[in-house]
């Protein structure tokens, strides 16, 4: 066969044979086989936990982002509601950015699961084959001449061979696709460091101009919806435009003001 | 014949399933080196469904060598294309 299928079968049967030709009899084979078994279940444990492992990161990294996107949000109303279409635009465009990355975390967190469930399956029917095989070996043995017998129990080897490459090739594809995501994962982490989108809604230091000016915008919202509620209590019937001029003149009164601090905390 | 989806299992199929099988491995061969993803993806899965359709699937205890190998069917394009053409994906047993 000169398609993919034929040159997996090649591939595949000159490995199983090179493998099989390293023992002088079947006997040896099983037990050549059993050694490789072993050797393959303790890399298959490592394989697993790495996945494990990623999948954690890359959900933690998930949450953190989920949480930006609402952060976000607030601010670009915030922004909004202050006639700031311009700061809001820039929330709205990190929120953007940040949804991609989510989407693309969440397919790859998907596909982990997967590779998990088929490492798993692969070593059950890896463990089933093998104990097969140990009891193959003896009723074969009692029921064929010997010479027939080692015809039938290297079939049997082989197809043990096969299994193991099926296995070694799921293990290899895990890994290698455990790799990828951990690269991206650490990219994404690498644009969050470097402030890309994730500073943009954390106080202290590492804030650009942009998150300043969002943070202000907030910041004073609150102060003149204070403002605004404080002259209703007080009878003075002012208007929100008289309340938002007031605003800027009277910054001190609403700071002391104890309903002022969850609301700036919130803009935070 | 028995055929072996990776990461699948080992299926028995009639004998006449040989050509229908060849033809969509060859289909298969063709997008690869088309670098087709779309029609790629359609004929492993087609390739796929057939075995699975056609096939008996072998049991965890039978331990038979295979006629027919088939890539797993999540493979992607660029595995496709640079891991099976050579030795790669296919690690030493």
């Amino acid at each position: 066969m000169p398609g993919m299928s034929g040159r997996m079968s090649t591939i595949v049967k000159a490995k199983v044979s090179k493998m099989l030709d390293r023992a002088e009899d079947p006997a040896e084979t099983l037990d050549y086989s059993y050694n490789q078994q072993l050797e393959l279940l303790q890399n298959f444990k490592k394989g697993i936990a790495d996945i494990v492992t990623s999948k954690k990161r890359l959900q933690l990294q998930e949450q953190q982002m989920q949480q930006q996107v609402v952060k976000l949000d607030t601010q670009a109303r915030q922004a909004l509601a202050q006639n700031r279409e311009d700061l809001a635009r820039v929330a709205l465009e990190r929120k953007q950015s940040v949804q991609g990355e989510l989407q693309g975390l969440d397919q790859q967190i998907t596909d982990l699961e997967g590779q998990q469930q088929k490492l798993i399956d692969s070593e059950a029917a890896m463990r089933a084959k093998l104990e097969a095989f140990r009891t193959k070996k003896e009723v074969i043995k009692a029921q064929y001449s010997a010479a027939e017998a080692q015809v039938r129990i290297s079939e049997a080897a082989t197809g043990v061979g096969e299994q193991m490459a099926d296995v070694g090739l799921a293990m290899q594809r895990a890994i290698d696709k455990t790799q990828n995501m951990q690269a991206r994962a650490d990219a994404v982490g690498e644009l969050e460091a470097a402030g890309t989108f994730d500073d943009l809604t954390q106080l202290g230091p590492g804030k650009d101009d942009i998150d300043r000016q969002l943070e202000q915008v907030a910041t004073s919202g609150a102060v003149d919806d204070e403002l605004a509620k404080m002259k209703v209590e007080l009878g003075s019937g002012g208007g929100a435009p008289q309340a938002l001029e007031a605003g800027s003149e009277e910054e001190a009164p609403a700071e002391d003001e104890p309903a002022a601090q969850p609301a700036g905390g919130e803009a935070a | 014949m028995i055929v072996r989806i990776f990461s699948e299992g080992q299926y028995r199929l009639d004998d006449a399933a040989h050509a229908p099988i060849e033809q969509l491995d060859e289909a298969l061969r063709k997008a690869v080196e088309g670098s087709d993803q779309v029609l790629f993806k359609g004929a492993l899965a087609e390739l796929v469904d057939y075995v699975r359709d056609h096939g008996t699937a072998l049991a965890d205890d039978e331990l038979t060598a295979s006629d027919i190998m088939i890539p797993p069917p999540d493979t992607s394009l660029e595995e496709a294309k640079t891991e099976f053409t050579g030795e790669g994906l296919i690690p030493e047993p």
